[in-house]
């Protein structure tokens, strides 16, 4: 079984229905035993970090997503918090990856929305991706590259577009909004 | 590099494609479903459909139509067409749209916007915008381009932009349906007043409109429906022509 975690973060219905399209059965859930007990676990999100610390807090699921052991993918909003710090709300995030989030400088437009491609990429959740492929957008606020950093898109600046730390991986882009090319990431991953 | 959109519109009366031929392997045009699974094959990169029901009973038709086509097709779309309420937001993301877009309703209440935006967050909030050329100035037209209004689009576009809009779907009244290609001045005047993406519509006829509006402005993306629905321009043929002009186009 799949948990996706429920929190108050928009786009969750979207993950379960790529999941489905999939063939994999998940539930969407908060509860700390079903988390824990999941094979894998996604944590989506589109939203604003401070609000949604503050729910996972208030939950006590940010110790629940801390003891996870088996594979984690965080999306979007998700890997923004699994940093160590945003600068959205001034948010101190769940401390997974040692990196930050910050916001775009208004050099081009924001948010960066639309289909980007990326670079530099490392790692199992990528095979069968080329790098010229695009995936798809949409956000005000970025992690800076760090050495966990396993690909790297462009805009603005180079920021970190997927990041791994143990079991925990995490993407800016939406795969689940991703066309073809995101269903083979979530497959990639649901295949760890 | 970030690339630029080609979005089609649908536009749906009672839970069916209102215009739409029959494209070779879709059995019914008139459902959205199908119509959107094959732009989605042929490489569209976002959908919009547009409700233009006017029955009361509109807003659960649209909602079941919203919840099946977020089972079907991984690409993103947005949902307008009488979105009036904070409710109404609701129920569309809710059901699995990733963005709504709002016309006379944020001319009607501009708070909506607000709204929309800290509920939702500003990536979900398009505004839409159908814009005609008055006595040398640029006006904002709500109710389907029916009711003049008395504000003048380059003030608007910078009031939804404070308010909180995520997009800009700007039409051009004057070019739409004449296909004789995009409102190339608004949509670049418009694009550099603001900081957010403006999706450009109206006027489409040809694939070198296209083109001249992607090297001309700052659009992020270009929008059209009839020449789409009727096989004027297939999207692939379009995608290949725009790569071969070196525009940045996602290809699949």
């Amino acid at each position: 079984m799949i948990a996706i975690i429920k929190y108050n973060a928009g786009n969750i219905r979207s993950v379960q229905n790529a999941l489905n399209r999939l063939g994999y059965e998940s539930i969407i859930t908060d509860d700390k035993t079903e988390i824990l007990n999941a094979s894998k676990v996604i944590f989506p999100g589109v939203g604003e970090a401070s609000s949604a610390m503050k729910y996972l807090k208030d939950k006590g699921l940010d110790e629940v997503i801390r003891a996870i052991e088996k594979p984690m993918l965080g999306i979007c909003l998700g890997l923004q918090l699994m940093c160590d710090y945003s600068e959205e709300g001034n948010t101190q995030c769940l401390g997974i990856f040692n990196t930050q989030v910050k916001k775009f400088p208004p050099n081009k437009k924001v948010p960066h929305m639309g289909w980007n491609s990326f670079s530099d990429v490392n790692g199992k959740l990528f095979h069968d991706i080329k790098t010229n492929e695009d995936m798809y957008y949409v956000h005000s606020y970025y992690a800076e590259k760090n050495e966990q950093t396993i690909a790297t898109c462009n805009y603005i600046l180079p920021f970190a577009t997927a990041i791994q730390h143990n079991n925990f991986y995490a993407t800016q882009f939406h795969p689940e909004k991703s066309a073809d090319v995101g269903t083979q990431l979530l497959k990639n991953f649901l295949e760890l | 590099m970030l690339k630029k959109r080609i979005i089609p519109c649908l536009d749906i009366k009672n839970g069916r494609t209102v215009k739409g031929i029959n494209f070779v392997g879709i059995r019914d045009a008139g459902d959205p479903i199908e119509l959107a699974k094959q732009y989605v094959e042929h490489g569209a990169d976002e959908l919009v459909f547009l409700d233009i029901t006017a029955t009361v009973e509109k807003r659960k038709t649209l909602v079941e139509l919203v919840t099946h086509i977020a089972e079907e097709i991984n690409i993103p779309f947005t949902v307008g067409g009488g979105i009036n309420t904070i409710e109404d937001v609701s129920s569309v993301i809710k059901a699995g749209a990733d963005k709504v877009s709002v016309n006379s309703s944020a001319v009607k209440n501009p708070e909506l916007i607000t709204q929309i935006a800290r509920q939702f967050g500003s990536q979900c909030c398009v505004v839409a915008i159908d814009t005609k050329f008055v006595d040398g100035e640029w006006m904002v037209f709500v109710h389907g381009g029916r009711t003049a209004t008395p504000l003048k689009t380059l003030e608007w576009v910078k009031q939804v932009e404070t308010l909180g809009a995520g997009e800009i779907l700007l039409t051009s009244m004057n070019n739409d349906g004449t296909k004789a290609g995009f409102a190339l001045d608004i949509t670049e005047k418009v694009s550099e007043l603001v900081n957010i993406p403006v999706i450009a519509s109206g006027g489409a006829g040809t694939k070198t409109h296209f083109k001249t509006l992607f090297e001309t402005t700052q659009a992020s993306a270009g929008l059209a429906a009839s020449i789409f629905h009727y096989g004027e321009i297939p999207i692939p043929e379009l995608k290949q022509y725009l790569k071969n002009e070196n525009i940045a186009i996602r290809w699949t």
